[in-house]
């Protein structure tokens, strides 16, 4: 089914549909909703929450990639956050790290602020990264879609990006409430 | 003046075996003799190499981003409320542009206030010199396991060996 025709889930479920089918893979999630409804859905220690500095999730998945190349490094992002840190698809792309997996969970506003429009709306930020070098790319909407992309991307080298369409609807979710430094801590150990 | 292979060496004694950065003409010395090495990894903007830092520490990397002092501006939210909070230690390797006002007009308010700023946001920084080169690099190595945040170091043009004479 094209992307453009399937029904749109809400990015709780979406997010919910990507840690089902994650065990022990470092997984960074952006700052703002994503990181809040992640750690309400499953909190595992392979999870590096962000509470602050927007835009760099997948630059901190890079440096992780890089120095655990032998672990599928997940990074859990969304739409403004990839406008704002737009120069690290270059250098993902240009790097190729190829355990680098990049889901972009795309509601076309910023959430956390009020609902205000993205240009996610009009840029195809699959098709940036595509021109920037990533291997493998893909656009979904369904949950079926997600679970059969996803998978593939697991398996397959990367760097992949699959951006996941996702409505605006968020949960009621507290913020994350680990102290940072313990993040650190507890993430360095579980992917050791 | 301080051969570019002598301080890559003494950081590499430290520990630190993970190099990314922007590149700046002060640091184009070290840039090169890390690249020669297989040490470096570039970045498109301060702020993303200051969180792959972050990134290469948390899997188990001692790391240190290399910028121009106009990069401070721009990684200064990621260092306060990624790397400083989070305890993501990383050394920053700043080239002093615009120091005693002798700069490109661009340079000259971050060359003035840059000590201020560091002072400001309680990142620890010390400039480096060829006289005082071994307790510069004894501070880095003991600040970056003790407080376990960014620390800098701060170079000014000419006091270790770039790739222009």
């Amino acid at each position: 089914m094209r992307p453009e025709e399937g029904t749109i889930q809400s990015r709780a479920r979406a997010i919910g549909a990507v840690l089902e089918l994650l065990t022990d893979q470092p997984v960074i999630i952006c700052n703002g909703f994503p990181s809040r409804e992640a750690f309400k859905l499953a909190d595992r220690p392979t999870h590096f929450y962000m509470i602050g500095s927007m835009g760099v999730a997948p630059a901190i998945g890079l440096g992780v990639a890089l120095s655990k190349p032998a672990k599928k490094v997940v990074v859990l992002d969304g739409d403004g956050n990839v406008l704002m840190g737009m120069g690290t698809l270059a250098t993902v792309g240009a790097l190729k790290p190829k355990n680098f997996l990049h889901v972009v969970l795309d509601n076309e506003v910023y959430g956390s602020t009020g609902n205000q429009p993205t240009f996610s709306r009009v840029v195809r930020l699959e098709q940036v990264a595509k021109a920037a070098g990533y291997v493998h790319v893909e656009r979904v909407r369904e949950r079926e879609d997600l679970v059969y992309e996803l998978k593939e991307m697991l398996a397959k080298d990367g760097p992949s990006m699959l951006l996941v369409k996702v409505t605006e609807q968020a949960e009621d979710v507290d913020r994350v409430p680990l102290d940072p430094r313990e993040i650190t801590r507890r993430f360095m150990k579980a992917i050791a | 003046m301080i051969e570019s292979e002598d301080f890559v060496e003494s950081l590499q004694d430290i520990g630190f075996d993970f190099f990314t950065g922007v590149p700046d003409s002060n640091l184009g010395g070290i840039i090169a003799t890390l690249m020669e090495r297989r040490l470096y990894t570039p970045a498109v903007r301060e702020d993303e190499a200051v969180a792959m830092a972050a990134g290469a520490y948390m899997g188990g990397k001692i790391p240190a981003v290399l910028m121009q002092n106009s990069g401070l501006g721009t990684c200064l939210n990621t260092l306060l409320s990624l790397n400083l909070i989070y305890q993501q230690p990383c050394l920053l390797i700043v080239s002093w542009r615009g120091f005693q006002g002798m700069d490109a007009p661009e340079h000259l308010v971050m060359g003035q206030t840059m000590t201020q700023l560091l002072d400001a946001v309680r990142i620890p920084h010390r400039t480096l010199s060829e006289q005082t080169a071994v307790d510069d690099l004894k501070w880095t190595g003991e600040t970056f396991m003790k407080q376990r945040i960014p620390l800098a170091l701060l170079l000014k043009k000419g006091v270790v060996r770039g790739i222009q004479p």
